[in-house]
């Protein structure tokens, strides 16, 4: 990227003026590195973000930040409905409420390692991954509102993972607001029989073992200690979500212009908070939100019943469960007075810092844990939201590496086969039924994490924690 | 994942792009072409009834299960009437890499080129 219209404000935060439509600036948080190897069309979406109406204070991007839809994957952008602010499909993404959610297993590393290869092959085995697969699940309509209403509560209702686990997602496990009704037939549809699945693509299930330890104080409130395992699982709303995307992001384009909203790119499709379209955007959004909530819940219930299997000392509680693909309404201080403001995550997730009562009691004092996905052969890393970072970008952090280069690319280079091979070797076992998929998601396809996660610390947004490596995965 | 059609027609080019659609998750010739489903769509203009059109084909695909490996399509006044043939995901002989999330309006384009083929191509999410 062309840096020469950014300023820095710190090492990892660069401000890029208001010019021209743009109602407020660019500030992108990451070290001159980084910055300078983001796409322009970072520069060019965010800047087209701070043009949209009623948007406050600045278009953010993460230090992950990459091209996307409309809005760069790792946006941030919150928007005052008192002053005309938009709510945007683009700006949630097709995969609404996609997250990482992270349990405990209560044993060590090594426990798990004496089973690896056994516990590899019975996840595999019980997780529905991949392109065609389904659920043990078919939603009839009633049961279909029911999830779509309850979320993750709904869930546990039916005896899918413990009440004790809601207190451990975001929301409670069950976003207010749904409305069922405002979900098209044709979501409904998708998600059918795709309860419990885990998708495809970046999408994966990983066994890990905690190998370093960045912040001892935090980390023991999060419950992880060096030589730890645990299972994390990143997925999102599936074919619901994606269709809702999808039909929202057409409808939205096309009704801007009644709106009076010039879209300099159809991928903005935006409408203002209060119209219509927009209400019922946010009804079928927060449905959304529950089924990725709900999804997560029964992959995590199928993780236990394997894990009961195979090490039955395993106890598996839930660390936290955080999405990063939402709008959401949130307290924020704006200028001199706290508002309630429309809060757009693309790729970002939340991080509010020590204290926020939206943070479980038992974490409220440490910070609301982030979890930033790696790929197959390198880490992941748990984070913890930061005082600072509630004033940097509305409590905002990163959520991944970003891809690196095509799948196209990444197939050219690398065999499935050879990627299975190259990290056994590493002693990660890799289970998949697509040798392609695997080739696509080499790891070698995917940015440097290590880099993202230092800059998202130095800047503020949030504090490293915990580094987490894989010994086994899942990919769809 | 970009997508792109080429054709002496729009209705080809279109065709095209779906066939490019399949490619992103399988190897079309892999796929048989057992059975056959009809979509129809309209919109505003050719370019969003590409996404449309592209849109409907995915889910069919994720509803039904399936893949498609032939393509029919025939355009009057931006309402398209479509035919898409092929067969249930078949795991290991498709081994099918990833699922298309949505297509999307980036790199959008449905023009005439100037050799007189059609071109008609979008991103799509996956």
């Amino acid at each position: 990227m062309d840096i020469s219209g950014f300023k820095p404000l710190s090492p990892c935060q660069w401000e890029m003026p208001a010019t021209g439509a743009m109602r407020v600036p660019v500030v992108i948080f990451a070290d001159e590195t980084l910055l300078r190897a983001m796409d322009d069309k970072v520069r060019e979406q965010a800047a087209n973000v701070a043009a949209l109406p009623g948007i406050i204070e600045a278009s953010y991007a993460m230090p992950d930040a990459h091209w996307g839809y409309g809005f760069p994957i790792g946006g941030v952008a919150a928007f005052d409905p008192e002053e005309g602010g938009v709510v945007s499909a683009g700006g949630v993404g097709f995969d609404i409420s996609c997250g990482v959610r992270c349990l405990h297993t209560g044993l060590q590393w090594d426990a798990v390692k004496a089973v690896q290869e056994r516990l590899a092959d019975r996840l595999f085995r019980r997780i529905p991954a991949g392109v065609g697969s389904t659920g043990e699940l078919t939603l009839m309509p009633q049961a279909m509102d029911a999830m779509l209403a309850g979320g993750a509560r709904w869930a546990v209702g039916l005896g899918y993972g413990d009440a004790a686990d809601l207190e451990r997602i975001e929301e409670g496990g069950q976003m207010a607001g749904a409305e069922p009704g405002r979900v098209s037939l044709h979501a409904k549809q998708r998600q059918r029989d795709e309860m419990g699945t885990l998708g495809s693509g970046n999408h994966y299930l990983e066994v890990q073992r905690v190998a370093e330890i960045h912040d001892e104080a935090i980390a023991a409130a999060f419950g992880l200690a060096r030589g730890d395992a645990v299972v994390s699982i990143h997925c999102g709303s599936r074919g619901l979500g994606h269709q809702i995307g999808t039909e929202f992001l057409r409808e939205m384009a096309v009704s801007a212009a009644t709106h009076r909203i010039a879209l300099p790119d159809r991928e903005l499709a935006c409408a203002p908070i209060d119209s219509e379209v927009g209400q019922r955007y946010l009804g079928a959004m927060r449905a959304a939100i529950n089924c990725a909530l709900a999804n997560r819940q029964i992959l995590t219930h199928l993780v236990r019943e394997v894990f009961a299997d195979v090490l039955p000392q395993a106890r598996l509680p839930l660390i936290y469960d955080v999405s990063h693909n939402t709008c959401r309404v949130e307290r924020h201080r704006v200028g001199r007075h706290m508002k309630h403001v429309y809060v757009h995550r693309k790729g970002a997730t939340r991080a509010f810092g020590p204290g926020h009562p939206d943070i479980p009691a038992a974490l409220r004092e440490a910070g609301q844990p982030v979890f930033i996905g790696g790929s197959m052969g390198t880490a992941s890393y748990v984070l913890a939201g930061t005082a600072q970072g509630m004033s940097l970008a509305y409590g905002s952090a990163c959520h991944g590496a970003g891809r690196a280069m095509s799948r196209h690319e990444a197939l050219r280079r690398w065999s499935g086969r050879g990627v299975v091979a190259e990290l056994a070797a590493r002693g990660i076992l890799v289970r998949s039924p697509s040798l392609r998929g695997v080739a696509e998601e080499a790891p070698g396809a995917y940015k440097d994490v290590e880099a993202v996660v230092e800059a998202a610390d130095r800047a503020g947004l949030a504090r490293r924690v915990a580094k987490l490596e894989p010994l086994v995965c899942v990919k769809g | 994942m970009g997508v792109r059609g080429r054709g002496g027609t729009c209705a080809e080019a279109f065709e095209q792009a779906a066939l490019a659609l399949t490619a992103i998750v399988a190897d079309p010739r892999q796929v048989h072409p057992l059975e056959r489903v009809e979509l129809a769509c309209e919109a505003p203009d050719d370019e969003l009834l590409l996404v449309d059109w592209l849109n409907a084909v995915i889910y069919e695909m994720d509803t039904r299960h399936v893949l498609f490996c032939r393509y029919r399509v025939s355009l009057a006044c931006h309402r398209l009437r479509g035919e898409a043939w092929g067969e249930s995901v078949d795991v290991r002989r498709h081994s099918p890499a990833v699922e298309p999330k949505g297509a999307t309006y980036t790199a959008l384009a449905v023009r005439r080129e100037a050799d007189g083929s059609w071109l008609a191509q979008c991103v799509v999410d996956v």
